[in-house]
């Protein structure tokens, strides 16, 4: 019994970290409605100029700051070269812009910052923690209070603020948004700019556990299972698909590892998502349309 | 000029397009040449058959062509004596035009009242004007304060309606671009929402350009009409004169009267 529930609560905690990936591509596809492939680009791009910046000898709360204001600045910049000019095409054409983004930010980040794996220290020490006798990591224990602290940020700002309530409409209808003096290139710089802070929040934590490198960039294919599983709109559903993965993976690979031969967690995501779009396609709390018949 | 304008010679200028032309894709044309003007205080109606171009005109009048793939290739908007064509349709609304858009098309997902707050955000307000602007709509349509925090998308079609009128009146217009706020509602609630829009006119001196397929509907409440037919504007006058000239129901539209066009 004390095994399954430490494989599960650490599974969850895991989770946690594949959520707050998933929320930085809902954002952008709830406002914008595109898929943001570059998502785990900007995410790496965000992480390894924190981690070039502190090796440079940068005092942590100096390099946190240039690093967001370069994300913003990335963000306005995205919004100006790249979605303005496309306003109007179709997903896909967007889609595919997104993809080029992706190469551009992660050739930018390893042209001046190296392709080495770095190491990140947050000076969070991952001692496992006993509760009772199941064992809990520390580290993942803090990573999952980060995540929770940063969506209520996001629903507070959502529900509670002038910007969010706007953003809200645009992401609902844009046209509508348009016809109402919404200024809807600022509602979008504003949501690249919040999604490329979440991405560096995950970042940070996802390279403090597995080193800031390359591969770091990767987590977007674990996102996606996620959001098929979440769905693409929902904040809660990109939480509750990140557990649902996370836990997933991991009882899977305690329990039917062994009769498999291990090697579970790389594929377990995609089979789960695949059995989601079969049985609900819009996810577990994807937004259906309201329509009136 | 102002002199002349205060001594009622000269009429200042308000909403005048002139010899407008737009198409989408760059190929289809939409409008072929559709000259109208609308006066401070006035209630004009837009009638025509469905594909006449009433949208189109109303979508070039706030700019909001350019969303659909459209464009105007040539002829002149002017708003209050300056051209509109490259304002954004944020500047627009600034400067006190507001469409509501044709099939309401409310933020589905917000609540009522969250609907109405998107449309007051434009000028900044304190929190105070906000709260007045609010009490105003919802003075305009009580309905709405009951339903303030039901989800737009589950209420009922005229109180959609409401909601997209109301949030456009939140902006505070001068010229209201309704487009055709009757469809798919039942009469009476029809006839409710055109009453409140004659009364918005009359005691706010709100000026409203309406486009409605169903001619007699409007013409009850319209100063003038101008009449649609492909891309062109086919006929125009006082609504009675329209009315009673029996030239509508000729043209097509209207009641069960109408005699077929062969």
């Amino acid at each position: 019994m004390s095994l399954f529930l430490e494989t599960l609560i650490g599974g969850v905690l895991a989770g946690t970290l594949y959520a707050l990936v998933a929320i930085g591509f809902v954002l952008i596809y709830k406002a914008s409605g595109v898929f943001n492939y570059a998502q785990g680009s900007i995410l790496l791009f965000g992480a390894l100029a924190f981690v070039s910046l502190k090796d440079a000898g940068v005092p942590v709360a100096g390099a946190l700051a240039i690093t967001v204001g370069l994300l913003i600045v990335t963000a306005i910049a995205i919004e100006r070269l790249l979605l303005r000019p496309l306003t109007n095409r179709s997903p896909l054409t967007l889609f595919m812009a997104t993809l080029g983004l992706s190469y551009v930010a992660e050739g930018v980040a390893q042209g001046f910052m190296g392709s080495q794996v770095r190491a990140l220290d947050l000076g969070i020490e991952d001692l496992p923690m006993f509760l009772g006798d199941i064992m809990i990591s520390q580290f993942d224990l803090i990573a999952a209070g980060v995540a929770a602290l940063l969506v209520i940020a996001l629903s507070l700002l959502f529900n509670r603020t002038r910007i969010g309530i706007q953003l809200r409409g645009v992401a609902n209808d844009t046209l509508a948004a348009l016809s109402l003096g919404i200024d809807i290139n600022r509602i979008w710089q504003i949501v690249w700019a919040v999604a490329g802070l979440v991405g560096l929040v995950s970042g940070l934590l996802w390279g403090a556990r597995q080193g800031v490198q390359f591969s770091l960039s990767l987590v977007v294919l674990k996102a996606l299972p996620v959001l098929i599983i979440g769905g693409f709109t929902s904040i809660a559903g990109a939480i509750v698909g990140g557990v649902v993965v996370g836990a997933g993976e991991s009882l899977a690979e305690t329990y039917i590892g062994p009769f498999l031969g291990g090697g579970i967690t790389p594929w377990f995501a995609y089979a789960l998502a695949l059995v989601f779009l079969f049985i609900r396609p819009a996810g577990l709390l994807g937004e259906r349309q309201i329509e009136r018949v | 000029m102002t002199r002349a304008v205060e001594a009622g010679l000269v009429r200042p200028p308000f909403l005048d397009v002139e010899a407008i032309e737009a198409v989408y894709g760059a190929s289809i044309l939409a409008l072929h040449d559709v000259s109208l003007s609308v006066a401070r205080g006035e209630i004009v109606a837009l009638v025509g058959p469905n594909g006449a171009g009433k949208t189109t005109t109303l979508r070039a009048i706030s700019n909001l062509l350019g969303a659909q793939r459209g464009a105007l290739r040539g002829g002149t908007i002017r708003w209050q004596g300056e051209e509109t064509r490259r304002l954004d349709p944020s500047d627009l609304v600034a400067r006190g035009i507001v469409q509501v858009l044709e099939g309401r098309h409310v933020f589905g997902q917000l609540t009522v009242e969250e609907n109405l707050l998107t449309g007051g955000y434009l000028r900044r307000p304190s929190r105070r004007q906000l709260a007045a602007d609010l009490d105003r709509v919802y003075g305009w349509f009580p309905r709405l304060k009951e339903r303030r925090s039901a989800r737009a998308g589950l209420t009922s079609g005229g109180e959609q309606q409401m909601v997209a009128i109301g949030r456009a009146l939140m902006t505070r217009p001068t010229l209201l671009l309704l487009d055709e706020p009757s469809m798919g509602l039942a009469p009476i609630i029809v006839a409710e929402i055109f009453a409140i829009i004659a009364r918005l006119n009359r005691e706010e001196g709100l000026s409203v350009l309406i486009a409605e397929q169903s001619a007699n509907l409007v013409l009850d409440h319209a100063d003038r009409a101008i009449v649609l037919e492909s891309g062109r504007v086919v006929a125009s006058g006082p609504s009675a004169e329209l009315a009673a000239s029996g030239r509508l129901a000729a043209l097509y539209l209207g009641g069960a009267d109408a005699p077929t066009r062969h």
